[in-house]
C-alpha cells in the first residue's frame, strides 16, 4: 500500500536507501547532496538498516570504497554532485569497467570555477561517456521510484553496470514535495537478493578484478561493456514500464511523450525543466497552439529510436540544454537529440538553447517564449546554438 | 631441521618482476604470515605489473587491482562488505602498495582508512622510487639518492629532501600496530605479518624491497643490500603496538656497520661527495638514537 510522505528529493533518495538496506554505503558530504547522507546516518544510528556506513575522506576514496565493497559482493549506495564528481572522475570509469552495479544519486550542481553551488548539469555530463547508465528525474517521486529501479536495472544479469540517479541540485534535492512510497515489504520484494556471480569474498576460488589487460584482450573487454550498455536500453525499458504493474506506483518509461502526437513544436529537457516546461504546454494548448515536450529520462543508454519515434512528425524542435559542451556543437543533449533525428523520415528543424547554468532560473516565460519564438518562426530554424536567459544576448 | 619460514605458497611461479626484485621475496613472504584467507588489493606500482598479463596471474588469493592512490579506500570498502555480509570472521583484508602509492598520492586515503579504524592490513613495499614509471624520485627516495627526476646535472645533484617517515605518521593515528620489516629477515617479516592478522583493527608494515634496476646494483646482491640497510641502522626492523615500542633487530654499536658500506653498493649513490656521506651519516646516527630513546621512553614493560 502506498504511503504518502511529504520529501524532498535528498530525503527520498535516503528513503528509499534505507527500504534497499544495501550492505555498504560510502560517501562525502557535498552542497547539495549532503541533506541525504545526514538522514542516512540517521537511519544507521537509529538501527533501522544493517549497512555499513563508511564516512570516507574525499569523493574520490567514497567511490574507490564502493567499487571495493562492491567487488566483494556487496550491493552499494553513494551520492554526490559537481566538484565530487569530478573528483571521482577516474574511478567512475573504473566502476563501469570492473561491471559492477552501483547506484549514486548525483544532485546536479554547477562546477566549479568560478565556485557556484546551484543547480546544472556540468557535472553528470561530464561523466556521460564513462559507462554509467544515467536517468535524470524531474521529481522527488521520480528520485524515489527509481531508485529502486536502478537497482533492478544495474544488476540485471546482461547489465551489470553502475546506475546514477541524477537530480536537480536544490530545486529538486531540497523541495518537499508529496511522495507516495512503498512499504518495507514491497520495496524487499521488487529489489530482492544480490547474489553476483562473482565476488572477491570466496578465498576457495580466488578471482582477479581488473588486472593489467593490455592489447591482447583490453578491446574485447571493452567490446564486452559496449554490449552491456546495449542491453541497458531493453533492460530499462522493461524494468521502467513495468514498475506500475509491479508495485502499483506511477508509470514509467525511458522518456515521456507530453501532447507530442500532434504537436508542430516540440522542447526537448531532462530533470525539473520538463515540470515547468508541462505547465507551459497545458497552458499553451488551452490557446489552442500545438505545443510538446520530450522529456528524457534515460540519457545513457541514449534511446536514439524512442527519441526519433517521439520526434516523428514534428516540424520544430528546441532542445534546452542544462549545460555547454566548450568548444562543440551545441550542448550534450542538442547533440544527442539531432544525432538520432539524422536518420528520421522527415528530420524537423532543431536549434539548441543553453540555459541555467549555475541555477539561472528557467521560469514559464522563458519556456513560452521559446515554444512562440518555433510557431512564429517563418522557415525551419535549424543549427542554431542560443543562450536563454544570459545577459548580453 | 626445524623450519622458520611456513610451506605455504601463495605466489606462485611464474611471476614478472625484474630479476632480484625485492618486491617479489616481500609478497611472498606476507603471504605465509597472512595465510590463504586473504584479500588482496593492489594499485598502480610495480606489482600491478607483477602477478601477471590478463589472463595470466601467479596470485592464489583473491585480488583487486585499484587506481593509484584508493589502496586505503578500496581496502575500506571490501572490508566494510565484509562485515555486511557476515563473512569477517577469519579473512584478511590487505592493501598493498609501492612507496609513492603510500606515501605521496595514496597517503590521504591509506589516513582516512586508519582513522576510521576498519580492520584492514596495509603494506607498503618500499623501493624508494617510482620505479614502474622509470625511477622518478618520490617521498620515500632518500636523501642523496639519484633517480630521473633528480639527476645529477651541473647546478644540482641528487634528491635533496630527506625520507618521509610513514610509520611514525601511522603512530600519529593511534594505529594499533605498526611496523617495519626487511624481505633481509624473512622470519620477523612473517612473525609480524601474523600478528598482524590476530589484530583487529587496523595494522601498518613498512617492507625494505631494494631494487636492482633503480638503484643500479647486480640483482644477486637484493638480500645482501638489505640486511646491510639494516645492520647501518638505515632501516631499522622496529614495531609500535598501541604506542609501545620494540626494537624486533637489535644492532649493538660494535656491530653496526657504517652507512658507506651500503651506499658504495648502488650506482644511485655513485656521485655523493663526503660532505653528503658524512650528513647522511649523522642523520642515521640521529634517527637510530631517536629510536633508541623512543624505545626506552615508550617501549614494551619490562
Amino acid at each position: 500500500m502506498a504511503k504518502p510522505m511529504a520529501l524532498s528529493g535528498n530525503f527520498a533518495a535516503a528513503y528509499a536507501t534505507k527500504q534497499i538496506n544495501p550492505h555498504v554505503v560510502a560517501a562525502y558530504p557535498i552542497t547539495p547532496q549532503t541533506l541525504m547522507m545526514e538522514k542516512f546516518s540517521e537511519y544507521v544510528a537509529n538501527g533501522e538498516v544493517d549497512t555499513e556506513l563508511v564516512c570516507v575522506e574525499s569523493e574520490h576514496s567514497a567511490m574507490s570504497a564502493c567499487i571495493g565493497a562492491a567487488a566483494a559482493g556487496g550491493r552499494v549506495i553513494t551520492s554526490t554532485a559537481a566538484n565530487g564528481l569530478a573528483l571521482m572522475f577516474e574511478v567512475v570509469y573504473i566502476a563501469a569497467s570492473l561491471r559492477l552495479p552501483i547506484t549514486m544519486c548525483v544532485m546536479n550542481r554547477a562546477l566549479s570555477g568560478p565556485i557556484n553551488i546551484h543547480g546544472d548539469h556540468s557535472d553528470s555530463m561530464g561523466t556521460r561517456d564513462s559507462g554509467w547508465i544515467q536517468i535524470f528525474n524531474e521529481n522527488a517521486q521520480e528520485v524515489y521510484d527509481t531508485m529502486f529501479q536502478a537497482v533492478r536495472i544495474g544488476e540485471h544479469k546482461d547489465v551489470m553496470l553502475p546506475v546514477m540517479v541524477n537530480f536537480d541540485g536544490f530545486i529538486t534535492s531540497h523541495k518537499f514535495e508529496r511522495v507516495d512510497t512503498l512499504d518495507d515489504a514491497a520495496v524487499r520484494d521488487y529489489v530482492g537478493t544480490y547474489t553476483p556471480e562473482h565476488s572477491l569474498l570466496d578465498t576457495e576460488d580466488p578471482v582477479t578484478y581488473g588486472p593489467l589487460d593490455l592489447f591482447d584482450y583490453y578491446f574485447e573487454h571493452k567490446r564486452q561493456q559496449v554490449d552491456a550498455m546495449r542491453n541497458a536500453l531493453p533492460v530499462a525499458r522493461e524494468v521502467l514500464t513495468s514498475y506500475a504493474r509491479e508495485t502499483g506506483q506511477n508509470e514509467y518509461d525511458i522518456i515521456e511523450a507530453y501532447h507530442l502526437d500532434d504537436a508542430d513544436v516540440a522542447i526537448v529537457a531532462l530533470s525539473s525543466t520538463a515540470g515547468t516546461a508541462k505547465f507551459v504546454v497545458d497552458r499553451m494548448r488551452a490557446e489552442g497552439k500545438k505545443v510538446g515536450l520530450l522529456k528524457i529520462r534515460l540519457f545513457r543508454p541514449f534511446p536514439v529510436e524512442a527519441v526519433r519515434e517521439a520526434l516523428a512528425g514534428v516540424k520544430q524542435v528546441a532542445v534546452l540544454d542544462r549545460s555547454d559542451s566548450f568548444g562543440a556543437y551545441g550542448g550534450p543533449v542538442f547533440a544527442e537529440v539531432r544525432n538520432a533525428l539524422y536518420d528520421a523520415e522527415s528530420r524537423p528543424g532543431i536549434v539548441d538553447y543553453i540555459y541555467g547554468l549555475g541555477g539561472r532560473d528557467i521560469n514559464a516565460v522563458d519556456i513560452e517564449g521559446v515554444y512562440n519564438r518555433m510557431l512564429s518562426a517563418s522557415g525551419r530554424m535549424a543549427g542554431d546554438v542560443q543562450y536563454l536567459g544570459v545577459r548580453g544576448d | 631441521m626445524k623450519k622458520t619460514i611456513p610451506d605455504i605458497e601463495l605466489m606462485e611461479r611464474g611471476h614478472q618482476a625484474c630479476l632480484g626484485c625485492g618486491a617479489a621475496h616481500a609478497m611472498r613472504y606476507l603471504l605465509k604470515g597472512l595465510g590463504p584467507k586473504t584479500i588482496a588489493a593492489i594499485p598502480a606500482c610495480c606489482w600491478a605489473v607483477i602477478p601477471g598479463v590478463y589472463p595470466y596471474s601467479c596470485m592464489d588469493v583473491p585480488l583487486q587491482y585499484v587506481a593509484f592512490e584508493t589502496t586505503g579506500a578500496s581496502i575500506s570498502g571490501i572490508e566494510a562488505a565484509l562485515r555486511a555480509k557476515g563473512k569477517k570472521e577469519g579473512t584478511t583484508v590487505v592493501g598493498w602498495a609501492g612507496d609513492g602509492g603510500t606515501l605521496d598520492i595514496g597517503i590521504q586515503a591509506l589516513s582516512g582508512a586508519v582513522e576510521r579504524g576498519h580492520d584492514v592490513k596495509y603494506v607498503c613495499y618500499d623501493n624508494e622510487a617510482y620505479m614502474n614509471t622509470g625511477i622518478q624520485r618520490s617521498s620515500a627516495t632518500p636523501f642523496g639518492a639519484w633517480t630521473t627526476t633528480t639527476p645529477v646535472g651541473t647546478t644540482k645533484a641528487w634528491k635533496l629532501s630527506p625520507k618521509k617517515n610513514i610509520v611514525e605518521i601511522m603512530v600519529a593515528h593511534d594505529i594499533p600496530y605498526a611496523c617495519t620489516a626487511s624481505v633481509a629477515y624473512p622470519e620477523d617479516l612473517i612473525k609480524k605479518a601474523q600478528k598482524m592478522k590476530d589484530i583487529t583493527g587496523p595494522c601498518f608494515m613498512h617492507i625494505y624491497a631494494p631494487c636492482p634496476t633503480g638503484w643500479k646494483y647486480p640483482p644477486e646482491k637484493t638480500i645482501e643490500l638489505a640486511r646491510l640497510a639494516t645492520d647501518t641502522c638505515i632501516f631499522p626492523l622496529y614495531e609500535v603496538t598501541n604506542g609501545k615500542y620494540r626494537i624486533t633487530k637489535r644492532i649493538k654499536d660494535e656491530k653496526k656497520k657504517d652507512v658507506l658500506d651500503y651506499l658504495r653498493m648502488q650506482g644511485r649513490f655513485k656521485s655523493l661527495d663526503e660532505g653528503a656521506i658524512q650528513s647522511i651519516r649523522d642523520h642515521v646516527d640521529f634517527e637510530w638514537a631517536r629510536l633508541l630513546r623512543k624505545e626506552e621512553c615508550f617501549g614494551e614493560e619490562q
